[in-house]
């Protein structure tokens, strides 16, 4: 038979190898459950059903349409060919301005309301996120 | 004529490597004792490299528009102070001083190596000069400080407000400090693992060099995290946003490094997997700087996208860990004479076992910052990963990561037994009652936080025992402890218990809910030399009737012209009051978000106290 010392390696490296496995395994698979999709208001135009998940959705501030009220903040998103309401209730970044590129994060109400629980600050004001920058090159 | 200088400085630095390389293959193998040439070659490449990083500095200084860096970065009305650190507030400049560091370490190397072989130290000179020249070339290559404009531009384009801050001159130097200092445990490594030289003599020397590096970049991301606490104004010190997840990654490695150097050190075990983390450490140190300068990421600290410098760093980083595996493999033969007995229940066991958690940590927060960038490339698709994905995966297994940091200071080196150790489970069964009694008004749904908050206090008892008791045994260790204790503690406790309201007002107005009423008082107006501000009076009164003044700003910068909010912060011992307030375009309402953070003061002072630890450890030896 093998001695003890074959039998202790060959239960660490199988040991190992499980662990890994597993590691990978569990990363991947919360990984599918916490990434948040980056859409255009074009591409939410096109989805056919409404789901339940975070997403992103980015584009220009059309020019005025912010209005505020003591709760929340409305907007309209564009991408120079589709556009999406926006109804934020949460802090404003810095370089939140109409006609300026911006994204929001939250939940689909339906293919023309967005209800965002977070605006994502950029901090140049040259700066435009790469997402945003696709979106609008996409039109 | 300055601009002159630098460049030459800079050219002639990338001249001076050929001479070092000539005479140290010769001193290697011709004589005995190590060539004083070397070393004065070594820190005239140090001081060129000085002379134009300090010509770059009076240029910024002087407001000379000739200079493309300065004009694109700073503005003749901005204050002394941030002109200067302006120097390293962009691309150009901040490899510069990348290049000044490498250069200050490999001559700091000379001077303290002096009982080290002489083939060692020439060796790793030489792996040095490789990563030296690699910059030399990059930086005269791609990214040139010292570009010519003409004509004369009369006025700069400025400085981006928000890197004007006390915090934010000094965090990148201590930062770099930090990444650098990796370069040259990874030359080390190399060498010695060339020279089969990896001994018990040499993890004494090497982990000073370790605990160098590990300081600075301790200190360097507490700085950059509590400027984002206060300058960007969410209020939140740690975003897992890649750019922070890079510099984290180096860490962990560095942390594991640090502990796996003392099993070398006292056992001259695990020799491969030291060798591996030193590799691993300069190469995600190299991979932060690929990420942050290719324009990857979106962030604070993308200068320019400028795709042919994201190639190049990428390049180098793959022959650096070509060639560190090309030795690892066919140069280096396993060292460890004397077959050790390795029992289960020993020190070493423990220190292993916690190097797992830790490289699952890095595995996460590899994959978190990767995988975005990698589905891009290969389906266009965007996406990101938010903090609920790390939250999920580190925080449950930061609870035997607790308890083996418990458990492994108690136990021997090589074997020992657990009879003695009845106090664990007494002061376990403390912390179990108080952290029921601080959390019995809780949902169900922090249990895991719960069950960390446990392993946290029970950390922090027998640490504060062993100061008691041990005294200045092992003092360096229970400061670091102790602090990653609290560190954890003031977290949990911050984020459960930390409150918040996001309001529109309009002057005049009041907001009123169960636990504050906020007061939007009046507006004043302020006129600065480089921006404007506007500032608001808010009067705070919370559900015991203590009232507070507050007062958040709101700064238009005149170039480049950029808004910002300055948050006010009232701090105790106990909490922080944190407002901001922003402009909502053409609306009167101004966007006013008011938080209360529970012992917010501590994350910094606990991060501290880490870091003291390691500080501790770096003195007590010369002593």
């Amino acid at each position: 038979m093998y001695g003890r010392k074959v039998k202790l390696r060959f239960f660490f490296i199988t040991s190992i190898f499980i662990t890994i496995i597993l590691t990978v395994f569990l990363i991947l698979r919360s990984l599918e459950e916490n990434v948040v999709y980056f859409q255009s208001p074009s591409e939410i135009q096109n989805i056919s059903e409404i789901k339940k998940k975070k997403i992103r959705v980015g584009g220009m501030v059309k020019l005025n349409s912010i209005t505020a009220n003591m709760d929340e903040i409305n907007f309209i998103i564009t991408d120079f060919k589709n556009e999406i309401n926006v109804i934020y209730s949460g802090a404003v970044p810095n370089l939140f301005e109409e006609g300026k590129g911006v994204v929001a994060e939250g939940y689909l109400k339906d293919k023309n309301f967005f209800i965002a629980s977070k605006i994502l600050a950029k901090h140049d004001e040259n700066y435009m996120p790469p997402e945003v920058k696709a979106a609008l090159e996409e039109k | 004529m300055v601009n002159l200088i630098g460049f030459y400085a800079l050219v002639l630095g990338l001249g001076l490597s050929f001479p070092i390389i000539f005479f140290s293959i010769q001193n290697f193998i011709n004589s005995k004792i190590l060539d004083k040439k070397l070393i004065f070659f070594t820190f005239l490449q140090f001081f060129l490299v000085l002379i134009s990083f300090l010509g770059l500095i009076i240029s910024f200084i002087n407001s000379d528009f000739s200079n493309e860096t300065v004009f694109n970065h700073s503005h003749t009305t901005k204050p002394l102070f941030y002109k200067i650190s302006g120097t390293w507030g962009n691309h150009e400049g901040s490899l510069l001083l990348w290049l000044l560091v490498l250069t200050s370490f490999i001559f700091l190397f000379f001077l303290r190596s002096k009982e080290q072989p002489k083939k060692y130290r020439i060796l790793t000179l030489l792996f040095q000069q490789l990563i030296i020249i690699g910059f030399f070339i990059f930086l005269l290559k791609t990214s040139s400080p010292f570009n010519y404009i003409f004509p004369l531009p009369s006025e700069g384009l400025g400085l981006n407000p928000i890197l004007q801050d006390p915090a934010l001159a000094i965090h990148p130097p201590i930062l770099y400090v930090g990444y650098v200092g990796s370069s040259l445990i990874f030359s080390s490594a190399l060498s010695a693992m060339s020279l089969n030289y990896i001994s018990k003599e040499w993890a004494k020397h090497i982990k000073e060099w370790v605990l160098i590096s590990w300081i600075f970049l301790t200190i360097g991301i507490l700085i950059g995290s509590i400027w984002a606490y206060y300058e960007l104004g969410w209020g939140g010190f740690w975003f897992w946003d890649p750019v922070e997840n890079v510099s984290l990654m180096p860490w962990l490695v560095l942390t594991t490094l640090l502990h796996c150097i003392l099993v070398l050190e006292k056992r001259l075990m695990l020799t491969s997997w030291v060798v591996i983390l030193s590799i691993a450490a300069f190469s995600l140190s190299m991979c932060g700087t690929f990420l942050v300068r290719s324009g990857i990421l979106n962030s604070v600290h993308t200068f320019a996208n400028d795709p042919e410098r994201g190639l190049y760093i990428l390049i180098f980083l793959f022959s650096l860990i070509f060639l560190s595996l090309f030795i690892f493999f066919f140069f280096y033969k396993k060292n460890e004479k004397d077959k050790l007995s390795f029992f289960l229940v020993s020190k070493e066991t423990s220190i292993l076992i916690n190097n797992w958690f830790m490289m699952y940590f890095l595995s996460v927060i590899l994959i978190g910052t990767i995988y975005p960038i990698f589905l891009d490339v290969i389906s266009s698709e965007k996406i990101s990963v938010g903090p609920p994905f790390y939250h999920k995966l580190i925080i449950p297994f930061l609870i035997p990561f607790l308890f083996f940091m418990t458990l492994g200071p108690k136990l021997k080196w090589i074997k020992s037994d657990l009879s003695d150790k009845i106090y664990l489970v007494i002061f376990f069964i403390l912390s179990f009652l108080i952290t029921l009694q601080i959390t019995k008004h809780l949902e169900t749904k922090f249990i895991f936080n719960t069950i960390l908050i446990i392993f946290a206090f029970h950390l922090f008892f027998i640490t504060i025992k062993d100061f008691v008791v041990k005294r200045f045994n092992n003092l360096s260790q229970n400061i670091s402890h102790l602090g990653f204790s609290l560190f954890i503690l003031s977290i949990l406790f911050n984020n459960l218990f930390s409150t918040e309201v996001i309001t529109n007002l309009k002057v005049g107005e009041t907001f009123s809910s169960d636990k504050f009423n906020i007061k939007f008082e009046k507006l004043s107006q302020k006129k600065i030399e480089n921006y404007q501000s506007i500032i608001g009076k808010f009067t705070i009164e919370n559900s015991n009737g203590i009232i507070e003044i507050m007062n958040p700003e709101l700064r238009i910068y005149n170039q480049p012209k950029i808004s910002t909010s300055e948050a006010d912060i009232k701090t105790d011992f106990f909490s922080d009051r944190f407002i901001t307030m922003n402009i909502v375009q053409n609306q009167e309402y101004f966007n006013v978000r008011y938080q209360t953070k529970p012992l917010m003061i501590w994350i910094w002072l606990s991060t501290l106290l880490i870091a003291l630890g390691g500080i501790t450890s770096f003195f007590k030896k010369k002593i």
